[in-house]
């Protein structure tokens, strides 16, 4: 008979010299993965960061750096050529309908953050809270959940989004919470299996148990002890998705779903306008919204990848368990790893 | 130790069981039922006098932590009765037991694992009176959590309140998790191997606190340990456990001093002996635990038991085990020679006191025969031979007909209570 395993650490010597660590507040945490990475991991996060903070702030401040709105479509009483070239005028030249180029770019990234922030936003919402619901409790309610949501993930992404937004436009007058919730659908499952998975190896941690133990009930377990500890996986599927969701959002808005023309203006329709520009010699048209498109989903996911791996090599070290290794000579024989069914 | 004064009695366990379905099959994993189980805790019955320390001793897998969740309602009992203060828990839903909860604490082996890492220790402490509400208002919450941070050898308090477990030594951990245990002034506390994963230089430390806080808040105590030594000096009666069972059930005198049942023997055996110049020879017992889904017919440690006699419950299985284990020590020649005369050795597998072991192909039963009346004679000190009625070859084997074993209780014997069928009254 051997002990299990010793655990090597500070000597127990209750009055402790130095005053315990004091954890800093979000700041510090959002802080803490640019300070770990280096070298390209550190370029990737930098870069994309900052890309991204170029278009939140385009997206905020559009009305002030934008020289028209989205839908102007004259200057002084005179209107802008259509598919005129760039001028003093229209910097970016103008679109078929007369619209200014770079005015509605810049109002194309204030609806992508609209739709991203509340696409994320509810699928957050209702993905968090079902991962940790089906985790915890198992049983049938898992049962069922996991099935639909995997036939959720089983559609083609924007086969889904489009079934979505077809439903929804005719009940939602506005087109930005349409395209949000379409997109929320087609994310809303990443959410579930990731909390999910999260969920099920928390929930076998013995201070799970100990509150159990304590007489905790099963809310106040999942909300107290579950959720704080699951939901550190969350930020870096959110990043991702978020550069997957502007992608389907220009795929919605490439075929007319969803946001209407004359509500914000927005990279796929303009792109889909600007479809036979491109033949006749006319570039900028095309070129601004889809480098709009370009430029934000490479900066997120760039973000996005970039936590992954400066996050997750860490998940694991710390996953990483001591290999027991058990002699029949001396030692106990290692008990079968069994799964239990936690009703 | 001195004895405990008993009063009466904490804690009353009648022949609780804990199996595990293993859900091996299709159908099985999809109804929930059916499949193989584990008998983590198989038919345990104890009295726990209040003020009392009970050890729970055995080797891993032997179904310590298990009795001791079940004990608590952590694990369901399939079946059995655990009653508190003759109140009882088994097959309460969980929402009645939820209250009773306070009376009934746990400290758990891994302090590393058993603390939330998001909580201070202010919140961790505070919850458990929150749950039950048994302080009115923060401050008096605050007052009581730091006086029990205080009463685990916590202090300064202020600077351990507001403290993250990742700021704690694995001792302070283990302080940290004994205030919360605590805390809510409970009559009965599990503590699973509460030391075996500490620094030694804890140890001693972390058990001398637990002696203190009994006396202190009049605590019960199990103490769950693989650990014979400490649990010599922490308890006042012990059960060694084996495969789920309790096989021996006594005063810490009378297991140590006259221990009775044989696996009891060898685990005293087995002590290191700290002055080298005294130290035994280290008997453990011979082979591993078994595997609790398929335990030994019989006496369940009759495989391992070096005073194991006819009616022990010899089988098939132990055949198997006998013959591998004579090619392993008898090396490459001995292998050659005798291999090829039995068949497939899996045959053996299906416990039964019938056992039918298999021939070669194209050979011959009689040489079969032949090579166990051999090693038969060879080993003739081999416990598993005194349990064999007949040998007979038949058309393709031989066919063993064990004794019919017997699976003892616990019987009294002149001072402990041990089930082994050494101690069986005529
Ligand atoms: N939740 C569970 N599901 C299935 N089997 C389990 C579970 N917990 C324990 N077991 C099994 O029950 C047996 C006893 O385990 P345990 O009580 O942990 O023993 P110990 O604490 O003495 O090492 C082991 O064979 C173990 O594999
Ligand atoms: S009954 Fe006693 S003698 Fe027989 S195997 Fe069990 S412990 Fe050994
Ligand atoms: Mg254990």
């Amino acid at each position: 008979m051997t002990a299990t395993s010793t655990v090597t650490g500070t000597p127990d010597k209750p009055p402790i010299a130095e005053p315990p660590k004091r954890r800093g507040g979000i700041l510090s945490k959002i802080a803490q993965p640019y300070k770990q990475s280096h070298g390209i991991q550190r370029f990737m996060l930098v870069t994309g960061t900052l890309v991204s903070l170029l278009f939140i702030f385009m997206a905020i401040f559009a009305p002030l750096i934008a020289p028209f709105s989205f839908d102007t479509y004259q200057s002084d009483g005179v209107r802008f050529p259509t598919q005129g070239e760039p001028s003093d005028l229209n910097p970016w030249g103008t679109t078929v309908q007369g619209f200014d180029v770079m005015s509605r770019t810049i109002y194309g990234a204030r609806t992508a953050l609209e739709v991203v922030v509340l696409a994320v936003a509810f699928s957050l919402a209702i993905g968090v809270p079902l991962g940790l619901i089906s985790g915890y409790v198992g049983g049938w309610v898992d049962r069922i959940l996991v099935l639909i949501m995997d036939a959720l993930f089983a559609f083609p992404y924007l086969l889904l989004a489009i079934v979505a937004a077809f439903l929804l436009t005719n009940t939602i007058d506005s087109g930005i919470v349409v395209t949000a919730i379409a997109i929320t659908v087609v994310y809303v499952p990443q959410y579930f299996r990731v909390v999910r998975a999260s969920t099920l190896s928390a929930r076998e941690a013995t201070y799970i148990e100990a509150a159990r133990a304590m007489g905790a009930r099963p809310r106040t377990i999942i909300g107290k002890y579950l959720f704080g500890n699951v939901i550190q996986s969350v930020p870096v599927i959110a990043t991702l998705n978020a550069a997957d969701a502007i992608l389907t959002l220009a795929g919605l808005g490439f075929l007319g779903l969803g946001i209407q023309p004359d509500e914000a203006a927005e990279w796929g329709y303009d792109l889909q306008r600007a479809i036979s520009d491109a033949g006749a010699g006319i570039w900028w048209t095309a070129l601004f919204p889809g480098l709009g498109i370009v430029l934000a989903v490479t900066a997120l996911t760039l973000v996005g990848e970039g936590l992954n791996d400066v996050l997750n090599p860490t998940l694991r070290r710390r996953r990483v368990k001591k290999p027991v290794i058990s002699s029949s000579a001396v030692g106990p024989a290692s008990a079968p790893e069994v799964e239990s069914e936690v009703g | 130790m001195s004895a405990p004064v008993a009063t009466k009695n904490l804690i009353e366990v009648r022949d609780l069981q804990v199996h595990f379905g293993l859900n091996t099959s299709f159908k099985s994993r999809l109804t929930g039922r059916g499949g193989a189980s584990v008998k983590a805790v198989d038919g345990v019955s104890f009295d726990l006098a209040e003020g009392e320390v009970l050890g729970l001793v055995g080797e891993s897998g032997s179904g310590k932590t298990t009795l001791g969740r079940a004990l608590l309602g952590l694990v369901r009992p399939t079946a059995g009765s655990v009653k508190l203060r003759g109140e009882e828990l088994v097959g309460q839903p969980e929402r009645a037991l939820r209250p009773k909860r306070r009376h009934l604490q746990m400290v758990f082996q891994d302090p590393h694992a058993s603390l939330n890492p998001g909580m201070t220790l202010q919140t961790a402490l505070a919850h458990p009176l929150q749950i039950h509400k048994l302080t009115s208002g923060n401050a008096e919450t605050e007052a009581k959590v730091r006086e029990t941070l205080e009463l685990v050898g916590l202090y300064p308090t202020e600077r351990f309140a507001t403290s993250y477990p990742s700021d704690l030594s694995g001792g302070q951990k283990q302080r940290a998790a004994i205030a919360r245990a605590i805390i809510t002034g409970p009559d009965l506390v599990v503590a699973d191997e509460p030391v075996s994963m500490l620094d030694m230089s804890v140890r001693a430390k972390i058990l001398d606190l637990m002696i203190d806080l009994k006396h202190r808040i009049g605590l019960t105590y199990v103490y769950v340990t693989h650990d014979l030594a400490s649990a010599k000096f922490f308890c006042d009666r012990v059960a060694i456990m084996y495969l789920g069972r309790i096989v021996e059930i006594g005063t810490v005198d009378e297991i140590f001093e006259n221990p009775k049942h044989p696996y009891t023997q060898a685990l005293i055996r087995a002590i290191p002996e700290p002055n080298p110049d005294k130290a035994l020879p280290r008997d453990l017992p011979r082979g591993e635990i078994p595997d609790a889904a398929r335990p030994p017919l019989g006496c369940a440690f009759h495989p391992r038991c070096p005073k194991a006699f006819d009616i022990c419950g010899w089988e098939s299985r132990d055949m198997r085990a006998i013959l591998e284990q004579r090619w392993v020590e008898g090396g490459e020649d001995l292998y050659n020679a005798e291999r090829p005369l039995v068949g497939d050795l899996e045959k053996l597998d299906e416990a039964g006191h019938d056992a039918f072991v298999p021939a070669g192909s194209g050979k011959d039963p009689g040489a079969l025969l032949a090579m166990l009346e051999k090693i038969r004679e060879e080993e003739p000190d081999e416990p598993l031979w005194k349990g064999v009625n007949a040998m007979n070859a038949e058309a393709h084997g031989v066919r063993i007909a064990f004794e019919p074993g017997i699976d003892p209780p616990l019987y009294d014997t002149d001072s402990s209570r041990a089930a082994c069928l050494l101690y069986k009254p005529e």
